[in-house]
Order: C-alpha cells, then sequence, then structure tokens
C-alpha cells in the first residue's frame, strides 16, 4: 500500500517493543460481539491508475460549465480563476497544515487569515471581518442568532428576494435555537417589504442585493427603518464580484453583510467547498461567530497574529459559545485572498464593469426574443426573465442544443408559483457567441 | 539514534539567538524571508490580471454604485507569487514534518485525490444545471455513501454537512425531529462525558438542549453507574466520542447504548475517532444511532490550515426518516436529487462538499477494504508504538492496557521543573517538530495527547521518541529558562495572545490605528 510505510517487519518488532503478541491484542478492548474478522463487502486497494481511471470515468458523465454556452448562477458563479491562484494554494505549508494554534509556526496562514480579514472588511464596508465561515447560506443562518444575541430579540424577517436555499438553512437553523423566522413570500423586486414586517420582537431584517432574481436595490432607507425600531439589517450576497461596482453594504446601513465567497478564487465545485464572508461593526465584534485573526507582538517584539478572542469559541466556553463552529473555510479564503490580490481594486472594478456588461448585453439579446419578459429592472450580472411555459422544461429541451440555459426558479422554490421563470447569469466567461447561440435557440424553441 | 542536529543547534545560545532573532538587515534570515502586509508591499495601481476592457453603461444603476475608493492593494503575478510563497514557508506542514495533533489527525494527503478533484468533471460544474448532467457526480455521491454506509453499518448517510461540528449539528437536529414526531417534547436535556471535545455541548446548547456532565471512571472511560442515574424521560441523547478523547475505546459501548436506548433517548457518537476503527469495528454494530465522520480525518481530504473540512453523517433506521435535504434516489433515467424537505430542513445551500467527497472516495478506492483496515490497524500501533517509547520519561495518563490511535500524557512527570506543557509544547517547534495537543482532554492534568497516524514511518517515529527523550531529560534537569525562552528557531518567538484579545486589532490601518 502506497500510503503506508510500515513494512512487515516494522510491524512485528514494534510489537515486540510494545509487548503484544499481535496487532489483535491492541483491539481487546472491542467487545468481542462487534469484533471484525473478515474484510468488508467493498473492493480491495487499486493502484494510482485504476483510482484515475475510475474516477476520470465519472467526471466525464458530466458536462462541464466551461463546454459550451452557460447561464447558471442563483449562488455560484463561473468565473475565470488566473492558475496562480491554484498553484499557490497547493503548497504544503498551506494545504496540509492545521488550524493555526501554534502561531510561531503557523504565521502564514494567520498572516493570510489577517489580510482576507481587512480585504473582507474593505469589500463589505464594515469595520470587522471573520477568517470565514462554511458558506453564505451558513452564515446567513449565524448572522440572524448574531443579532439575537446583539438585541436580545428573537425574530427575524427574510425577504421574498433571498435566495429560497439562504431561507430554508436559516430557518433549519435559527428555529433550532428557538427563534422566530418569518420567510416572506418570493417577489422579484421588493426588499422594502421586510419594512411593514418589522415589531418590537424584530432581531433583524435580512435582505439581499443583488437578489436571488438578480435585481439591485437601495437598502438605505430599509437599514433606517430596522434601525428606528431597534433591529439590525443583515444584508446578503450570493455574487462577490458585484462589491467591485456597487455601493458596499456597509455604506447602505447594514450591521451584518454575510456573502458567498466562491466568485473569487474557487471553482463551481457543485456546490462545494466554497467561502462565507462575515462581516459587522466593531461594536458588536465579540457576539461575532466564527473564528477571529488578530495583531499582536512576539516576545522579541516582532509584529505577528494569533488566533483571538477564542472565549467566544466552543472549545474555550463548550456550552455557552456563540457559535459551534471549530473549523473555517480555511483554503477557500487563502484562493479568495490570493486572487482578490491579483486583482488589486482596479482589477476588481474592471473585472466587475465586465460582468455588467455582459449581462447588460445578455438582458438586452434575450428582450429581443418574442416571448421573452426580461423581469429584473436594476442587475448587476444576473436577470430573471419570464418564458411562455415552463422554464425546467425549456432548460432541459435546450441541452440538445448543447446550451445550460440556467436556473428554472422552480429548482429552488416549487411552491412559489413561479415555474415561467428562468435565472441567468452572465459573467467575465461568458461570449457574445454564447449569447447569440442562446437567443438562437430560444427564439426556435419558443418560436 | 543520535539527536538530530544538522543545521540547527538543539540547545540554542540564548545570547548568540537573543541577537539573531533581531533579524538581519532587511529581515531575511537564512532561506526564510521576512514579509510585510498585502496592504503594505501592494498598490492600488497595480494588477495581476489582464482584462480586457469593458465600457462600463451603469445608467440602470444610477445611485447604486460604488463612489469611494474600496482601499484595496494589487499585485502584479511575480509580486503574488512572492508574497505566498514566503508566507507559505513560515508554516509548519504534516508535508514538512511529524504533526502529532491528537484528535485532529494530521496525516498524509495523497496528490492523486487533488488531481481528480480538478478534473473538469467535477469542479467545473454548478450545483444547479440540471441533474442528467451531473450522473457521474451523483454516482460519485451515491458510491461514496455506499461506502461510508457498509463501513460503518449504518443503513443511511446525510451527506451535506459541511464539517464535523456542522454534522453534530445535524445529528442533533434529526434526534430532536425524531423525539417531536413521536410527540415527545419533555426531553430536554444532553448527556456528554467531561473529555468530550468542545463542539458537542455546543451543539447540544445551539440546538436548545441542557448538557449535563458524565463522570469518568479512573480508567478513562464512561461510569455506567453515573450513566444510568443520569439517564431518564427527560434526556433526548447522549453524545459519546468513541473511541473517546483519552485514546481510549470504551469497552462498555454496547451497555451503553442499551442503557441509552431503554431510557428512550438516542446515542449520538462522535466520529471524530473513526480512523483507530475503520475496517474492524462497525458502530452500527454498537448501537450508535448518529455519528459524522470527518473526512478530513479518516479519510484525509487536507485540513488546509483550517478548513474546509466535511461531516457526513450516518443515521439508524430510527432516524433515517428525519435526514435533511437534499438526498439521491435511484430512477429508471439515472439518479435524481430530491430537494424538497422531508426531515428537519436543510444544512446548506447546495448538496455538501462535493470537491472532498472526490477526495475521499479516491482515498477509499486507493486504499480498499483491506488499506482502509490496515491503515487503521497501523495507526493504533504507531501510537502504541510512542506510548511504549515513552511511558518511562513520561506519565501516561492511562498506563494499563493498549491505547487507541493517540496516546494521552500528563505532566506529573513535569512537577517540580518549572516547565509546563505549554513549554515542553514549545520547545519540540525548536527541534522542528509540530507539538502535540496540549491542554486536552480536560479530564487530564497538563494535557498532552499525542496521534502520529498511520502514514509515519517508524524511522520518523523514532527520531521523535528520540527528540522527545532528550528535551525530557532536559526540562527534568534543571533547564527551564531554555523551555520558558522556546521557541528560539521559529519564525517568530512566543506571541502575546494577551494583548492581542485586550486590544483587538483585526484588520490593518494605515498608520496603524486601533479599532476604538
Amino acid at each position: 500500500m502506497r500510503y503506508l510505510p510500515l513494512s512487515d517487519l516494522d510491524r512485528a518488532e514494534m510489537l515486540g517493543v510494545i509487548g503484544a503478541g499481535s496487532i489483535d491484542d491492541l483491539f481487546v478492548d472491542v467487545p468481542a460481539a462487534a469484533r471484525k474478522a473478515e474484510l468488508f463487502d467493498l473492493p480491495g486497494h487499486a493502484g494510482e491508475m485504476a483510482v484515475e481511471r475510475a474516477l476520470a470515468r465519472l467526471a466525464g458523465m458530466n458536462r462541464p460549465a466551461g463546454a459550451g454556452p452557460f447561464f447558471c448562477g442563483a449562488g455560484a458563479y463561473r468565473h475565470h480563476v488566473p492558475a496562480t491562484v491554484d498553484h499557490l494554494i497547493q503548497r504544503s505549508e498551506f494545504l496540509t497544515s492545521y488550524t493555526p494554534y501554534q502561531p510561531e509556526i503557523a504565521q502564514g496562514t494567520l498572516q493570510v487569515l489577517f489580510e482576507f480579514q481587512t480585504q473582507v472588511a474593505a469589500l463589505t464596508g464594515l469595520e470587522v471581518a471573520n477568517a470565514s465561515m462554511y458558506d453564505g447560506s451558513t452564515a446567513t443562518a449565524e448572522a440572524v442568532m448574531m443579532a439575537k444575541r446583539v438585541t436580545r430579540r428573537n425574530r427575524a424577517v427574510l425577504s421574498g428576494g433571498l435566495h429560497p436555499h439562504y431561507g430554508a438553512v436559516t430557518q433549519t437553523i435559527a428555529h433550532a435555537e428557538g427563534m422566530q423566522i418569518v420567510r416572506q413570500a418570493a417577489a422579484i423586486d421588493a426588499e422594502a417589504a421586510v419594512i411593514a414586517a418589522i415589531d418590537a420582537q424584530t432581531a433583524c431584517v435580512v435582505v439581499q442585493s443583488p437578489n436571488v432574481f438578480g435585481v439591485v436595490t437601495d437598502l438605505a432607507p430599509i437599514a433606517e427603518a430596522a434601525h428606528a425600531a431597534g433591529a439590525l439589517m443583515v444584508v446578503v450576497t450570493t455574487e462577490a464580484v458585484s462589491y467591485g461596482l456597487l455601493k458596499s453594504p456597509g455604506e447602505m446601513g447594514a450591521d451584518i453583510a454575510v456573502a458567498e465567497g466562491q466568485s473569487i478564487g474557487n471553482a463551481l465545485n457543485y456546490g462545494g467547498p466554497y467561502v462565507g464572508l462575515f462581516a459587522a461593526r466593531e461594536k458588536h465584534v465579540r457576539q461575532m461567530p466564527g473564528r477571529l485573526c488578530g495583531e499582536t507582538v512576539d516576545a522579541d517584539g516582532r509584529r505577528g497574529f494569533v488566533l483571538t478572542l477564542s472565549t467566544r469559541e466552543q472549545h474555550i466556553r463548550r456550552e455557552k459559545a456563540t457559535s459551534n463552529i471549530c473549523t473555517n473555510s480555511g483554503l477557500c479564503a487563502l484562493a479568495f485572498s490570493i486572487h482578490m490580490s491579483l486583482l488589486g481594486e482596479a482589477g476588481l472594478r474592471k473585472l466587475a464593469a465586465l460582468n455588467h456588461s455582459r449581462a447588460r448585453e445578455l438582458a438586452g439579446a434575450l428582450a429581443k426574443v418574442a416571448g421573452v419578459e426580461v423581469l429584473t429592472p436594476r442587475f448587476f450580472n444576473e436577470i430573471a426573465v419570464r418564458l411562455p411555459g415552463d422554464a425546467a422544461g425549456l432548460v432541459e429541451a435546450l441541452l440538445a442544443d448543447g446550451i445550460v440555459a440556467g436556473v428554472p426558479f422552480s429548482r429552488l422554490d416549487p411552491g412559489a408559483g413561479l415555474d415561467d421563470v428562468l435565472l441567468l447569469a452572465a459573467t467575465e466567461t461568458t461570449t457574445s457567441e454564447d449569447i447569440a447561440a442562446l437567443t438562437a435557440a430560444l427564439s426556435r424553441r419558443i418560436g | 539514534m543520535a539527536m538530530a542536529n544538522v543545521g540547527r543547534p538543539t540547545q540554542p545560545d540564548l545570547e548568540i539567538s537573543d541577537s539573531a532573532a533581531q533579524g538581519a538587515i532587511a529581515g531575511g534570515r537564512g532561506l526564510l524571508q521576512d514579509e510585510l502586509l498585502l496592504f503594505e508591499v501592494g498598490g492600488a495601481d497595480r494588477t495581476g490580471v489582464d482584462l480586457e476592457d469593458a465600457a462600463l453603461d451603469a445608467s440602470d444603476l444610477a445611485g447604486l454604485t460604488r463612489t469611494a475608493p474600496i482601499g484595496l492593494p494589487g499585485l502584479s503575478e511575480p509580486e503574488a507569487v512572492r508574497h505566498y510563497v514566503r508566507l507559505s514557508q513560515k508554516n509548519h506542514a504534516i508535508d514538512l514534518a511529524l504533526y502529532p495533533l491528537g484528535s485532529c489527525t494530521m496525516k498524509h494527503n495523497p496528490r492523486l485525490n487533488e488531481k481528480a478533484a480538478r478534473m473538469a468533471g467535477f469542479a467545473d460544474i454548478h450545483p444547479l444545471q440540471p441533474v442528467s448532467t451531473v450522473q457521474g457526480a451523483l454516482q460519485l455521491m451515491d458510491q461514496l455513501a455506499h461506502w461510508l454506509k457498509t463501513l460503518t453499518g449504518m443503513p443511511a448517510v446525510a451527506l451535506s454537512p459541511k464539517a464535523g461540528a456542522h454534522g453534530e449539528l445535524c445529528g442533533l437536529l434529526a434526534i430532536r425531529a425524531a423525539h417531536e414526531a413521536k410527540g415527545d417534547a419533555a426531553r430536554r436535556r444532553v448527556l456528554t462525558p467531561t473529555s468530550a471535545h468542545g463542539t458537542n455541548p455546543a451543539t447540544a446548547a445551539f440546538v436548545g438542549y441542557e448538557v449535563t456532565e458524565i463522570a469518568q471512571t479512573a480508567d478513562g472511560r464512561v461510569d455506567l453507574a453515573d450513566l444510568a442515574a443520569k439517564l431518564g424521560p427527560d434526556v433526548a441523547a447522549i453524545m459519546v466520542t468513541n473511541p473517546n478523547t483519552c485514546g481510549l475505546f470504551e469497552r462498555d459501548i454496547i451497555e451503553i447504548a442499551r442503557l441509552t436506548h431503554e431510557a428512550g433517548a438516542y446515542f449520538y457518537c462522535d466520529g471524530a475517532n473513526f480512523n483507530a476503527i475503520v475496517g474492524r469495528v462497525r458502530p452500527g454494530d454498537l448501537g450508535v444511532d448518529a455519528m459524522h465522520i470527518n473526512l478530513h480525518k479518516t479519510f484525509s481530504t487536507p485540513h488546509g490550515g483550517g478548513g474546509p473540512g466535511a461531516g457526513p453523517v450516518v443515521l439508524s433506521q430510527a432516524l433515517a426518516p428525519f435526514a435533511p435535504a437534499p438526498w439521491i434516489v435511484h430512477s429508471a433515467s439515472g439518479l435524481e436529487l430530491k430537494e424538497e424537505d422531508r426531515g428537519f430542513g436543510r444544512m446548506c445551500a447546495f448538496h455538501g462538499q462535493m470537491g472532498m467527497f472526490v477526495r475521499a472516495y479516491a482515498y477509499m478506492l486507493s486504499h480498499g477494504a483491506d488499506g482502509l483496515r490496515q491503515a487503521a490497524e497501523d495507526a493504533v500501533l504507531n501510537a502504541n508504538y510512542i506510548k511504549a517509547r515513552l511511558s518511562d520519561v513520561m506519565t501516561a495518563a492511562f498506563p494499563d492496557g493498549p491505547c487507541m490511535h493517540e496516546a494521552l500524557f500528563d505532566d506529573r512527570w513535569l512537577e517540580g521543573t518549572g516547565v509546563t506543557t505549554l513549554d515542553f509544547a514549545k520547545a519540540m517547534i525548536d527541534e522542528g517538530f509540530h507539538p502535540m495537543t496540549m491542554y486536552f482532554p480536560l479530564v487530564v492534568h497538563g494535557a498532552m495527547l499525542i496521534e502520529p497516524t498511520e502514514t509515519e514511518s517508524r524511522r520518523e517515529l523514532d527520531r521523535f521518541c528520540e527528540v522527545i527523550r532528550v528535551l525530557a531529560a532536559a526540562a527534568k534537569g534543571g533547564e527551564a529558562k531554555r523551555f520558558k525562552a522556546a521557541p528560539q528557531m521559529a519564525p517568530l518567538r512566543r506571541l502575546d495572545e494577551t494583548l492581542a484579545a485586550r486590544k483587538p486589532r483585526l484588520t490593518w490601518r494605515e498608520s496603524g490605528a486601533t479599532v476604538s
């Protein structure tokens, strides 16, 4: 076995040092009834070539986004990731290290986390950010529970533009903690409808911009209304590239900003691993979930970094912790941070402009297709359109034309009565030829 | 075997290293380069990405666009490569040397798994593209589920939890849903041993349960009498790690499960240490109702400096109906992904850590049924070897009988030396090893928990034991000063964690302003 260094001779000699007659002697504490003498009914070990072949066969049964025109978004986006990013995250010292519990020999990871936190705080327009969460949806649930701790209130109002899966995750997790979660019905352009639902028990409103239908909203009036009622505003973003063009959540009055960071540095990966961004006002830092990296000095007064404020965390506080979270999404956060460093401010703005311009081209072309109605009034790189029939059926039909046309809204929220709505995203990877192929095929299929 | 002493002094001369610590002219030391923060080396005018120009027409976004600068520095590609390579060299890694963190399972990460996860058919597929276009991905998930169910002897598995603690949450939510379905809402308590991982009580509290601790016997196991006394109609579940965090197999595990079920409660097993028994023991045969499996431990997906993990949860027949969305079903047209909520809800936006599933599955195929069993046996053998070789210089917390995959020592042997567990750990850094887990589990004074894993050669184990033996002799020989000053050879010396917590500086500020 290529991953196991011990030889049979080693094993025999080591058993001798231990004073055991056989390996079975080391498993004597296992109740006899539960000892398995025979091998399990699974294949035996295999060489590298055989394993690679088996996996390549499975990979070959999937249709990669890069294989042709592709318009899926709705919380995960296909972007170009520079080759440098993937090379650097595979450095042994990043890939095969653990949580930086011994800071003297983990300054690489810690400095990266400190830089990541600073980047996320700048992008969201807030003062502090943590070292990342599992993904955008779990970050949203954690934000709602943080709002409960800050306000000592027990109710949260989720907008009808929030990604339905984010709503479901928040409902699952925050409900478990005893919170009342009010989910407004799916609505294309109605983030402000949360205002009417705020009451004296409301800990926070959760709004999304661009929302799941792609709609960009000025959230400042919502923040004002929430703050007037003593509630917080949580702003969700599923497309981190939009930070390069749009007003930041902080600028619009957000108390907590959460996002899915996959778009920067991370591949689609069929949904994971991704990286949740989490930022907040400094005054609430001690109520934040997740790991935080902070600056300090070593015994010689030199600058260094450590995990800090860990009295919030489970390994110290146990049942009184702010969250049960034990990991972050370290390597994905590293990929995010490297890609963001390569982009820089100028590159991010350019990338965002490029995405918006591709989406404008897509929206313009779709508007000209008879029977297609563009529903998104103000968008970044994603739009919703109404089709003359069932969107899921049309997406399936367009596969025959080699096109993955987008995400039918019914896939996310089957009961919303929006079966004719299709969500489409365009990014810098989308070409004019892709758009022309889509509109031509749509015209044929609809007409 | 001789003490490793090539290229680095094993007994640093304090006077010399004090001056060395001040740094060279430009901060470099031999192969180790000093590196400033991104915000100090980058610039707003630099970029490492060439993008085509797009004429920005944002007329439809009037009043919604950014006006002020974001404050993000950029780096050209060569600068970025230098920045991150220099930073990487300040990290210890399993690829470099033994990383004996007990309870964390730092084993070799095969690179074939990395290659497989990057195949376009896995990395470049979208979670919401039509299921007819991702049949290979669903087959892989289905196969992974089959392996996990077979290895654990459990009938169902929820793949979506994104880490071990997320899996614990999933398991407890299923348990709560099962009680609620029976109309049994009176169960408000979860029992867990004092030696449990912090995530166990944190998760139980998160789900709204009160936590009661179970006492431990003198030989490091759950005290059956105490458990029996605390079980009752108000207990929803017990959470027990097996093998436990002292590195011991719970001999009475079947009786623990029987008592738990008799009281109408469920048995949640923390599967963090499944790597010790995989291929030899099936948790399903022990009476477990739910158990998370850290794919990043037992099945060697890389830890990445603290994530991403993956924590699928296997479920018993009683809990299987309460699994979260989504799940895979076999149909005439192939595999389908069911997204509707039939249990307690949804754990995350999509289907879990697919990238980790690919790596874990590649690892399983490589080892096979025989290799996985051998890996568990070698992990246990290596831990017992370390225990045997060090028990005369350190004090084993539970000297009688074998340990499983990790060996637990306490600090009685340091009594009167002036050296603490922390000091000893820091001295190991100067010898090129990552310290063991310190001060956990909480049931042992000054705990040192050593988990070598199966991917260490005998030569590396011997080198490690030799270093520990020499250091132990130094500690007992009155060299406390040297331990207090350690580490001297690391990129930095001991860091002031109190300062960091008292005046938190969590982001870089120009001119070094502190957040008020």
